[in-house]
C-alpha cells in the first residue's frame, strides 16, 4: 500500500530505484542466447561512386556469417528509408524525394553512409572482417555548406536534384510584407549561422534482432522514441513484414533528445539480417561510429530583415534561409526548418506582415532531423537576435523594445499571420518575472565589478513561444505529414484494484512513469505504487506516436486523462447497479464510489473485484472486466513561452566567454510534477548553452569529412561550465488539453541559444560589434577582439 | 590465448580467464553480466563507465582486464548497501532524493565518481564538485541537480561516519 499522489506533487521517481543500481535495461544490455555480433561498414568519403564492393576476403575471414551489402537488398526486394512528411513549393509542387536505401547503391553521399552489414561469430571477427572488405571507390567532389551547394557549378548528389535544392518553400503574405518594408521608418538587417549539432544522447545507439522460424516472427530491440513508428514504417514500408509478425521493443533508453526518433536503416538491415542468417544479431554503435551515423541538428545560414516603425513597432519581418538536408531526406527531415520554423517566426510579438523563404538543400553530410527544439530553437534565434539589433540601432532599450510589440495576455487567443494561433500565454508576465528574478535591477553594480578585473560583462534577453504537442491531425495532414499525431493509452484495472497502463509515448528521461502514474493516481485515487506504467513495446501496447515535441504529457497523457474518465463511468455503472442507485446518483470521488446524499458506496477495489468475479453484476447491460482504452487527438498545439536571461562574462586576453547567471521564468501550463518539470528545463537551458557556446559540428569542405567525429573534438557542456540557474514557471493554462499541460521538454533549448548570444554581443557591444554566430568559443571570440581592436583601415 | 585472473569483486572472490585484450568495461558487462557499467564512448571522455579500482576511481573502458589481478573492485552492483537488499547507498539516496538523473545512462558512472569525490574531501563545495564532474558527461539533468545530489550525498555519508 502506499499514498495517493495527486497533480502537482513532487513524488520522488519509480525508475529511479533500477537506474541508480545499475539495473537498467538498455539495448546494449540485452543478450538473446546464440547471439552473432554485427558491424557496419561505413563510407570513409563524402561523395563517390560505389564501383564494386569484392567480399571475399572479407567473407573468409574468421568467424564471419555473411556479408551484406545494397546489391542484396535490391535482390531481395527492399524498400528505401521512407520520409515521414512531403513537404511542396509556393506552386504546390512536391519536394524532390530520392531513395534512401538502408545500404548505398550507386553513390554514397555523406562520410558515415551505410556500405555493408559484417555479420560475424564475435564483434572483433566483424571488425577484423570489414577491414578486409574491398569497396571500389570513385570519389567526387563533396559539397557541406548550403551556400557552396546551390552554386551553378557545385558536385550533384542526384541527377534529378538540380541546384541541389529539395524544395523552395514558403509561407506567409510576400506582397504585405514588401508594402510594409515600403513604409518602414527603419530596417534592421542580419545575417546568421545556425550551426550543425550533434545530439549525443549518452547511450549511443543499438539494436538486436532476432527471427523465429516457428512463429515467423521478428522482434527488433532498438534505441528508439517511437516503436510503434518503427514497426510501422519498416514493417510496411521497408521490409514488407506483416505488422502482427514484427515486435519492436525499445526499453530503457539512455536519451534521446531526437535523434532516436527516426527509422534509421541500422534497424532495417539487422532485422533483414537476422532472418537470413537465422540467427540474433546485435549492433552497439560506437560514439564515433554515432557522430557520423545519428542525424545531426539545426545547420541554417539565413538572411534577415526587420521593418519598423519609428516608434520601434515592428511592422513586418522577413525571412531568407538555406537549411541542410545532409545527404539524403531523414523521417521528419524536410519538415523541420519549414513547418516547424516558419510559423514560429511570429515570436511572442504582435508583428502583422511576415514572409519566410526555406530552401531546403541537400549537401554530403550526415542527414539533419529533428533535435532537441526543432526548427523553433532556430526561429527564436533569428528573431530575438534581430530584436536587439534593430533595439541598438533605433537607440531603444532591449526590454523596452520587446514591450512595445509584446502580445498582451488579453490578446490571446491570438491568430499570428504564420498559421498557428496560440490559445494562452502571458509573455510579458513571463518577462517581468525574469527581470526581477534576474536582478537585471543591480547589472550596472556587476559589471563595473567585472570592469575592475578587466573583464567586460553582459546581460541577454530571449523571450519565445513554441509550438508543442504535435499536433492536429487534419492539420498536420494539410502540412504535409504522411502519419497522424494523436496518441493512445489503455486502463487495465486490475481485480484487486491496481492500475496497469499501455501508453504510446516512451520515456528516456523524462520521468513519465513518475508523471503519469500521478495521473492516474490522482484520477482514480487508487496509491501511487499501485500504478504500473507500460510503454515501449509493440506486443504489450495497442499502438502509439512515441515521445518527441514536448508531445508525451500533452497529448498521451490527455489520452490517458480520457481512458481514466471512461474507467470511472463504467465504474459507476457497475456501483449504481451494486448500490442499486440510478447512475446520475453514482458519485466518484478520492476512490470511492457513493450514492449522492447517503453513506452507501463501494471502493474502487470493490468495483475492479465485482467486474471480474461478476456474481452479482449487471452481465444483461454491461461486460465484465475494467479496462478502457482512449486515442486523443489534440485540437491544436500547444504554446509554451517564456523569458531567459543570460549574464555572462567575457575575458578579453583569452576570449573565454564565462556563463555566471542564468534565469528562466517559463509558462508550461498546468505542472504535474514540479521536481521534474525543474529538471527538464535545467536539462533543455544547458542544451541551448552548449549549441550558444560550445557544440559545432565542423566538416572538411573539399573532402567532406566530419572533423569533430569524436568526443575530443566536439565540446559538450560539463558541470564546471555551468552556474547555479534560476528557473520558475508563470503558467497561464492551456485551454483545450484536458489538464492545461502545454510540455515543458524543449523550451529551455529554445530560449536559451539567444539568451547567451545576446548576452555576449552586449558584453562587446562597446567594440563596435553587433553579431557573434554560434558557438561563441574563446577562439571566435578573441578573433572578434583581436579585428574589433585594430585600426579600421588594417588589411 | 586467454590469462586467468583473479580479484575481489564487489566483496567477493573472482577469478576469471580473460582475452588479454579485454577491456575491463567489457569483461564485467560481456563476461560477468554486470551492465550497470556503461560504454558510453570510445574516448575515454564520457565516464559511463567509471568503477572504483584498489579504492580510487578509473575509466574501466580505459584499463585492460589483466591489469584488475590481484585488485579490488567495486562495480555500481556492488555500491549499495547490504547484498541483494534495496538498501541504497547515501550517494544513491541523494541522487534520487534530488533528482540528479534522467535518463540513467550516465548515472553508475556519476556516482562511483561522485562517492569517489565525497571519500576523498568530506568537505566539498559546489565548486569542487564541479571541477571533480568533469570526466563525466550528463546530457539530460544540465548537471544542476547532479551537483546538488553529490553535495547531499557527500553530507549523507559524512554523517553516517560520524555515527
Amino acid at each position: 500500500m502506499g499514498n495517493v499522489i495527486g497533480i502537482g506533487a513532487s513524488p520522488k521517481r519509480k525508475e529511479d530505484q533500477r537506474f541508480l543500481t545499475g539495473r537498467g535495461n538498455y539495448v546494449s544490455d540485452i543478450k538473446r542466447p546464440g547471439t552473432a555480433a554485427g558491424v557496419f561498414v561505413r563510407s570513409p568519403h563524402g561523395h563517390a561512386v560505389l564501383r564494386g564492393i569484392d567480399k571475399s576476403a572479407a567473407l573468409a575471414s574468421p568467424g564471419v556469417i555473411a556479408v551484406l551489402t545494397g546489391d542484396d537488398a535490391k535482390a531481395d526486394g527492399l524498400g528505401s528509408l521512407p520520409c515521414g512528411w512531403g513537404i511542396s513549393d509556393a506552386k504546390g509542387v512536391p519536394m524532390k524525394e530520392p531513395p534512401f536505401p538502408m545500404l548505398a547503391q550507386g553513390k554514397v553521399r555523406f562520410v558515415g553512409d551505410m556500405v555493408a552489414f559484417i555479420i560475424a561469430e564475435t564483434p572483433e571477427q566483424a571488425n577484423a572482417a570489414a577491414e578486409l572488405l574491398a569497396v571500389d571507390y570513385e570519389v567526387l567532389h563533396s559539397v557541406v555548406g548550403v551556400l557552396e551547394a546551390i552554386r551553378p557549378n557545385a558536385p550533384q548528389l542526384f541527377d534529378d536534384v538540380p541546384n541541389n535544392i529539395c524544395c523552395d518553400w514558403e509561407l506567409g503574405d510576400k506582397a504585405a510584407v514588401e508594402s510594409a518594408f515600403r513604409k518602414a521608418a527603419h530596417v534592421a538587417k542580419l545575417s546568421l549561422v545556425n550551426n550543425r549539432l550533434i545530439g549525443n544522447p549518452m547511450e549511443p545507439r543499438a539494436a538486436i534482432a532476432e527471427y523465429e522460424p516457428g512463429t515467423d516472427r521478428f522482434t527488433l530491440w532498438t534505441t528508439s522514441q517511437f516503436p510503434h513508428v518503427v514497426r510501422f514504417l519498416m514493417g510496411a514500408l521497408v521490409l514488407n513484414i506483416p505488422q502482427h509478425k514484427l515486435r519492436v521493443v525499445a526499453p530503457d533508453v539512455g536519451g534521446g533528445f531526437g535523434v532516436k526518433q527516426f527509422h534509421y536503416g541500422e534497424e532495417a538491415v539487422i532485422t533483414w539480417a537476422a532472418k537470413r542468417v537465422m540467427r540474433p544479431i546485435k549492433w552497439v554503435a560506437s560514439r564515433s561510429e554515432g557522430y557520423v551515423s545519428d542525424r545531426h541538428g539545426r545547420d541554417h545560414v539565413t538572411e534577415a530583415e526587420l521593418a519598423l516603425d519609428e516608434t520601434g513597432k515592428f511592422l513586418a519581418f522577413r525571412v531568407n534561409t538555406l537549411a541542410n538536408m545532409g545527404g539524403y531526406l531523414s523521417t521528419f527531415g524536410p519538415n523541420i526548418p519549414t513547418n516547424l520554423y516558419g510559423p514560429l517566426l511570429g515570436g511572442v510579438y504582435t508583428t502583422p506582415a511576415i514572409y519566410c523563404n526555406v530552401k531546403v538543400v541537400f549537401t554530403n553530410t550526415v542527414p539533419v532531423d529533428a533535435y532537441r527544439g526543432a526548427g523553433r530553437p532556430e526561429a527564436t534565434f533569428v528573431l530575438e537576435r534581430i530584436v536587439d539589433v534593430a533595439a541598438a540601432e533605433m537607440g531603444i532599450d532591449r526590454v523596452e523594445i520587446r514591450r512595445r510589440n509584446m502580445i498582451p495576455k488579453e490578446a490571446y487567443p491570438y491568430q499570428t499571420p504564420v498559421l498557428v494561433q496560440y490559445d494562452s500565454g502571458d509573455p510579458m508576465g513571463c518577462l517581468d518575472g525574469a527581470l526581477a528574478a534576474a536582478d537585471v535591477k543591480s547589472f550596472g553594480i556587476r559589471k563595473a565589478a567585472s570592469a575592475s578585473k578587466g573583464k567586460f560583462r553582459g546581460l541577454g534577453y530571449s523571450t519565445y513561444v513554441e509550438a508543442c504537442g504535435l499536433a492536429p491531425s487534419r492539420f498536420a495532414g494539410r502540412l504535409g505529414a504522411r502519419g497522424g499525431l494523436y496518441e493512445s493509452a489503455t486502463v487495465r484495472v486490475h481485480p484487486t484494484g491496481q492500475v496497469t497502463v499501455m501508453i504510446g509515448t516512451h520515456n528516456h528521461g523524462q520521468g513519465h512513469e513518475t508523471t503519469f502514474a500521478q495521473i492516474v493516481s490522482d484520477k482514480l485515487g487508487v496509491a501511487f505504487d499501485n500504478v504500473d506504467i507500460v510503454f515501449g513495446d509493440t506486443d504489450r501496447v495497442q499502438f502509439g506516436m512515441g515521445t518527441y515535441g514536448s508531445r508525451s504529457l500533452v497529448v498521451g497523457g490527455a489520452a490517458l486523462s480520457k481512458a481514466t474518465d471512461k474507467v470511472i463511468a463504467k465504474g459507476k455503472k457497475i456501483a449504481s447497479h451494486l448500490l442499486e442507485a440510478a447512475e446520475v446518483d453514482i458519485q466518484f470521488e478520492a476512490g470511492k464510489f457513493s450514492v449522492a446524499g447517503t453513506d452507501r458506496m463501494k471502493t474502487f477495489e470493490e468495483i475492479a473485484g465485482a467486474a471480474y468475479v461478476p456474481h452479482n453484476y449487471p452481465l444483461e447491460v454491461l461486460e465484465p472486466g475494467l479496462e478502457e482504452q482512449a486515442y486523443y487527438d489534440p485540437v491544436n498545439f500547444t504554446y509554451p513561452g517564456g523569458c531567459h536571461i543570460a549574464e555572462v562574462e567575457v575575458d578579453p586576453e583569452t576570449g573565454t566567454v564565462t556563463l555566471v547567471n542564468y534565469t528562466a521564468v517559463d509558462d508550461v501550463g498546468t505542472v504535474i510534477n514540479p521536481m521534474i518539470v525543474e529538471g527538464q528545463l535545467h536539462g533543455g537551458i544547458v542544451q541551448g548553452v552548449g549549441q550558444a557556446l560550445f557544440e559545432n559540428a565542423v566538416y572538411d569542405e573539399s573532402s567532406g569529412q566530419l572533423l569533430s567525429g569524436s568526443l575530443m573534438d566536439y565540446c559538450m557542456p560539463r558541470a564546471d561550465h555551468m552556474p547555479m540557474m534560476k528557473v520558475a514557471t508563470h503558467s497561464t493554462l492551456c485551454t483545450h488539453t484536458p489538464m492545461g499541460v502545454k510540455g515543458c521538454g524543449e523550451v529551455g533549448t529554445i530560449g536559451s541559444p539567444a539568451a547567451v548570444i545576446n548576452a555576449v554581443v552586449d558584453a562587446l557591444s562597446h567594440l563596435g560589434v553587433t553579431h557573434v554566430d554560434m558557438p561563441a568559443t574563446p577562439n571566435r571570440i578573441w578573433r572578434l577582439l583581436q579585428n574589433a581592436s585594430l585600426p579600421v583601415a588594417a588589411e | 590465448m586467454t590469462v586467468q585472473i583473479s580479484f575481489t569483486l564487489n566483496g567477493r572472490p573472482t577469478t576469471v580467464e580473460v582475452e588479454p585484450a579485454t577491456l575491463v568495461a567489457e569483461l564485467l558487462r560481456e563476461q560477468l553480466n554486470l551492465t550497470g557499467t556503461h560504454i558510453g564512448c570510445d574516448t575515454s571522455q564520457c565516464g559511463a563507465c567509471v568503477v572504483h579500482l584498489n579504492g580510487l576511481p578509473v575509466k574501466s573502458c580505459t584499463l585492460l582486464a589483466p591489469a584488475l589481478d590481484g585488485a579490488t573492485l567495486l562495480t555500481i552492483e556492488g555500491l549499495q548497501g547490504a547484498p541483494g537488499s534495496n538498501q541504497m547507498h547515501p550517494m544513491q539516496e541523494a541522487f534520487r532524493e534530488h533528482h540528479g538523473l534522467q535518463c540513467g545512462f550516465c548515472t553508475p558512472g556519476m556516482l562511483m565518481t561522485a562517492v569517489a569525490l565525497a571519500t576523498e574531501k568530506p568537505d566539498l563545495t559546489e565548486a569542487d564538485v564541479r571541477h571533480g564532474l568533469e570526466g563525466n558527461i550528463c546530457r539530460c539533468t544540465g548537471y544542476q541537480n547532479i551537483v546538488v545530489s553529490v553535495l547531499a550525498g557527500a553530507a549523507a555519508m559524512n554523517a553516517a561516519k560520524g555515527e
